[in-house]
């Protein structure tokens, strides 16, 4: 019969699990820091086209953004919408949309405000004319057509 | 002497764990990518639809179909030699009369210069995609970019994108302002 000894010294020290917490927080913080919150809940389904020269969009908070593309729930058919914040808008709205976006701004900043086209690759050009038809028209004349990053062609 | 009193220790080791879980929850919520895409300047609305006179030789016309075909001066077009077309019509390098003209201007660090008079019209059709679009704009910004960095590298010996003085980016846009005229789309191909 074996007798169990106990092990005075020469084991495992134990790791201090204390500063774990601190290790967890600071790359919270990290995090918190270096990304954007979702705002948009996206109700039209949206693969943006590449493009090469594309710039990076500063200041976010001057952005607003008009999504175009087919809607995700089949119900409400195949035809390429226009989302403005969470829900499905017309044309017409886009004017009042800009006007709505201009108003939550500080005056200093309104200028240069930027109106980002999120549209998917497989929209057709009409949609996407009449809202920079509307653009115009509201004066919102600082685009960003948004697409992803690639290599140029060859 | 009254013994001290011993304040307990809490157990932090959930602590970790809480720290772990809102780390999660963040990583869920947030978008990682950077917004990225083609910057361009809407014209604004004119009153009148008074056509503004340009020479002929002064227009590149870029023309885009519902099927997504293109149409460079009046000849089909390839996108991949778009950005080169675009460059040399817009320098005529060679002082081609059916090129765009050239007037000589005075610009601040840059003295007496030719500037190119050339104008690129691109026109699309209601069907046009989105992605051929994108895709056309983003040669003629490449070409326009290539252009600029050019003439950065000869007159101040760096890239555009690199110069740091606003006076010399200035200098450099008036030379070459991106000359990108838009047609309103027709609707020739009748596809929604």
């Amino acid at each position: 019969m074996g007798r169990f000894k106990e092990k005075k010294s020469g084991g495992m020290p134990k790791i201090s699990t204390a500063s774990l917490p601190d290790i967890m927080f600071i790359l919270l913080c990290f995090f918190m820091v270096s990304t954007t919150m979702r705002e948009t809940t996206l109700i039209v389904k949206i693969r943006l086209p590449a493009a090469s020269e594309v710039q990076k969009l500063e200041r976010k908070n001057l952005v607003s953004f008009i999504y175009v593309g087919q809607p995700i729930k089949g119900t409400y058919g195949t035809e390429s919408r226009i989302q403005l914040n969470d829900q499905f808008a017309t044309i017409d709205d886009i004017q009042a949309f800009v006007a709505t976006e201009r108003e939550a701004r500080d005056e200093s900043d309104r200028r240069l405000m930027t109106t980002s086209i999120k549209a998917d690759r497989d929209t057709r050009m009409g949609i996407v004319s009449d809202i920079k038809q509307e653009l115009r028209k509201a004066g919102a004349f600082k685009i960003n057509y948004s697409s992803r990053k690639t290599a140029r062609l060859k | 002497m009254r013994k001290k009193k011993e304040v307990p220790e809490i157990n932090a080791a959930s602590m970790a764990d809480i720290a772990f879980l809102l780390l999660i929850f963040f990583l869920v919520t947030v978008t990682m990518d950077v917004d990225t895409g083609i910057t361009r300047k809407l014209p604004p609305p004119v009153e009148d639809d008074s056509s503004v006179d340009f020479n002929q030789r002064n227009i590149f016309e870029v023309l885009v179909n519902s099927a997504n075909m293109l149409l460079v001066e009046g000849k089909p077009g390839n996108l991949l030699t778009l950005t080169e077309d675009t460059k040399t019509f817009f320098l005529n390098p060679n002082n081609d009369p059916n090129l765009p003209e050239k007037k000589l201007e005075r610009i601040e660090l840059m003295g007496d210069i030719y500037v190119s008079k050339g104008v690129i019209s691109l026109k699309n059709d209601r069907g046009t995609s989105y992605e051929m679009y994108i895709k056309v704009q983003n040669e003629l910004t490449r070409a326009f970019q290539e252009m600029r960095d050019e003439l950065s590298i000869e007159k101040f010996g760096t890239k555009y994108n690199n110069l740091v003085d606003p006076l010399k980016q200035e200098a450099i846009q008036a030379v070459i302002p991106i000359a990108i005229s838009e047609a309103e789309p027709e609707d020739v191909g009748k596809t929604k």
